[in-house]
């Protein structure tokens, strides 16, 4: 069964704290009937098993947790992501340029100018949603979807980017390209974690390829640049 | 060599699934898993596994192989079907078996499912399981994220499934008797978690109406067919996570029940969750069934999953043996001499 804790209505930096932190916290304890917590934007989904954890002493938990919610900090990882914004993968640049009415130069400077803040995966394993695009970015989704995009493939919609980490169906604007694998099937694993910040490094296409190929040899490794702690702000 | 079923031909969708890939959703990885896994649970008591092995999955027409193994212990349970198991592929004579029992196969016998009745989903569960590398820990195949199974889709014909047994345990054959998978008259449902997306009076609605199950209802997801649901305020919700049995209501009104290959999260607001234990019995409705919903309380919902629970544990005690009939197994041996006898003489 599951339980899901509604914290508002609206993608928020300080609705993901909330949330983000009552998953940590949660997370933390390793609490029997517990099965796993899902942190979307703005709320927590709790799966529970009823026949170990009632939902009236899960409430209290959660209650109990809650009330803690404003003492306690999120914590994750700084991730520097190469991408290359050659309009060999960045195959929406030119178009996403002449409906903001800038020159592609600048919307991949726009593009990677931020700390991106990771507020849930969902959708593909280890896909991350980041936010927030610069607002000169923010596009609709486009009428028409492409029936399929690489992996790896960079995207942005509204004030939202993604770094889609299998071939899938997208109705993103596609404007680059990451070398680096964020899904790890064989362990199960994501590269990426909500709460974690992410910068995108724009680089050449050869630095790419260089990338990609040590990628697909299984060789390229990529730590954080650092841990913080803090809120999501 | 490897012991084997061969796929000879697939059915319309057959699937290795067992309870599904638990504690990975938070990275977006889908659940998965049977749609009916009390039958699930069935088909792996008959032979013997673990409850939660993995099993094939039938969905409405059953598929047809060949045993390459010396011999192998096979069991179907779930929807009715009648399953012909002749000598070889040259046989022009076979018996007949119903689902809900275990049977004893030996290298080269055919086994061929038909269409199912009474229900959506059947189980062939294999004496000792599939030789397949669990996936983050399952078996189960998530046919959109490519992962699980056998090769990460549904069977095609070719598929050669090892098994990890190269022999059978000497044993009687089992049938389950009076397993009740009837569905229920109407699917005890939770309001939420969006019900403030929509009019009390129209949430009472949802509850009052009788939906007819479409015919693009997949794994994913079960879409209703019936008297469109009105939303208060928009259908636009900022993605949130789903459960199975979630009832998403889109820009149509046309509410879509979410099933085991449901995405992590989704952005469409969410008027009622069928509870847990009654997703099996959801799990193996056919499209045109009626579908109905009784709004419960989640006291109810853990009171009807401690049920489930209990229900699953009496399947061993509706296990009755099934004594061979020595004259039928001489007659079938006989005929089998006839047909290699003629087979011979036209040589």
């Amino acid at each position: 069964m599951a339980l899901v804790v509604e914290f508002g209505d609206r993608i928020d930096r300080e609705l993901s704290t909330a949330v983000l932190s009552l998953a940590q916290g949660l997370d933390a304890e390793h609490i029997a009937g517990i099965i796993e917590t899902v942190p979307t934007f703005r709320s927590l989904m709790i799966h529970y098993e009823p026949l170990v954890l009632t939902a009236a002493s899960l409430t209290a938990l959660i209650d109990e947790h809650v009330q803690k919610l404003k003492a306690q900090q999120i914590v994750g990882h700084v991730w520097h992501l190469p991408v290359c914004y050659d309009s060999r993968f960045g195959i929406d640049l030119d178009e996403v340029a002449k409906r903001t009415s800038l020159t592609t130069h600048q919307v991949i400077e726009r593009h990677s100018g931020p700390m991106y803040h990771i507020y849930m995966l969902g959708f593909l394993p280890g896909q991350a949603y980041m936010g927030e695009v610069p607002a000169e970015l923010a596009l609709d989704r486009r009428e028409t979807p492409r029936s399929k995009v690489p992996a790896g493939s960079l995207a942005i919609a509204a004030r939202m980017s993604c770094v889609f980490p299998l071939e899938t169906p997208c109705g993103w604007h596609v404007i680059g390209r990451c070398p680096i694998p964020l899904w790890d099937e064989a362990h199960g694993t994501a590269l990426l974690a909500p709460a974690d910040k992410v910068r995108f490094v724009p680089v050449s296409v050869q630095e790419y390829d260089r990338l990609a190929t040590r990628a697909q040899e299984g060789v390229l490794k990529i730590e954080p640049v650092s841990e913080f702690v803090g809120a999501a702000a | 060599v490897t012991p084997a079923l061969r796929i000879i031909s697939p059915g319309l969708s057959t699937t290795v699934q067992d309870l599904g890939r638990i504690g990975y959703q938070r990275l977006g990885v889908s659940l998965s898993g049977a749609l009916d896994p009390v039958s699930l649970h069935a088909a792996n008591m008959l032979v013997g596994n673990p409850c939660n092995a993995g099993a094939l999955e039938v969905l409405y027409v059953g598929p047809s192989f060949a045993i390459e193994a010396e011999d192998v212990r096979l069991s179907f349970a779930g929807a009715d079907a009648t399953i012909e198991i002749s000598a070889d592929a040259n046989a022009v004579s076979s018996e007949t078996i119903q689902s809900m029992q275990s049977v004893h196969l030996k290298r080269g016998q055919i086994v061929r499912v038909g269409s199912l009745k009474n229900g959506s989903t059947l189980y062939i569960a294999v004496e000792g399981g599939f030789n397949i590398a669990p996936v983050l820990g399952s078996v189960s195949t998530d046919s959109r994220g490519k992962i699980g199974g056998w090769q990460g889709r549904p069977l095609i014909a070719g598929d050669v499934l090892p098994l990890h047994h190269v022999t059978t345990v000497e044993r009687n054959e089992y049938r389950i008797d009076g397993l009740d998978l009837s569905a229920p008259g109407r699917f005890r449902a939770v309001p939420g978690p969006q019900s403030d997306y929509f009019s009390d009076d129209e949430i009472e609605r949802f509850f009052a109406n009788e939906y007819t199950m479409g015919a693009g209802s997949n794994r994913m997801g079960m879409q209703l067919e019936g008297r469109p649901i009105q939303h208060r305020r928009g259908f636009n919700i900022v993605s949130d996570a789903i459960a199975t049995g979630s009832i998403q209501v889109p820009g149509s009104g046309l509410p879509i029940v979410l099933l085991a290959d449901h995405q992590t999260t989704g952005g469409y607001p969410k008027i009622a969750t069928v509870i847990s234990a009654d997703l099996p019995a959801l799990g193996r409705l056919s499209i045109g069934s009626k579908v109905s919903f009784a709004r419960v309380t989640l006291q109810e919902a853990a009171a009807a999953r401690r049920e489930l629970a209990a229900s699953l544990e009496g399947i061993g005690g509706k296990m009755v043996p099934i004594r061979p009939a020595p004259a039928a197994v001489e007659t079938r041996l006989l005929e089998c001499n006839l047909i290699s006898g003629v087979y011979d003489a036209a040589a």
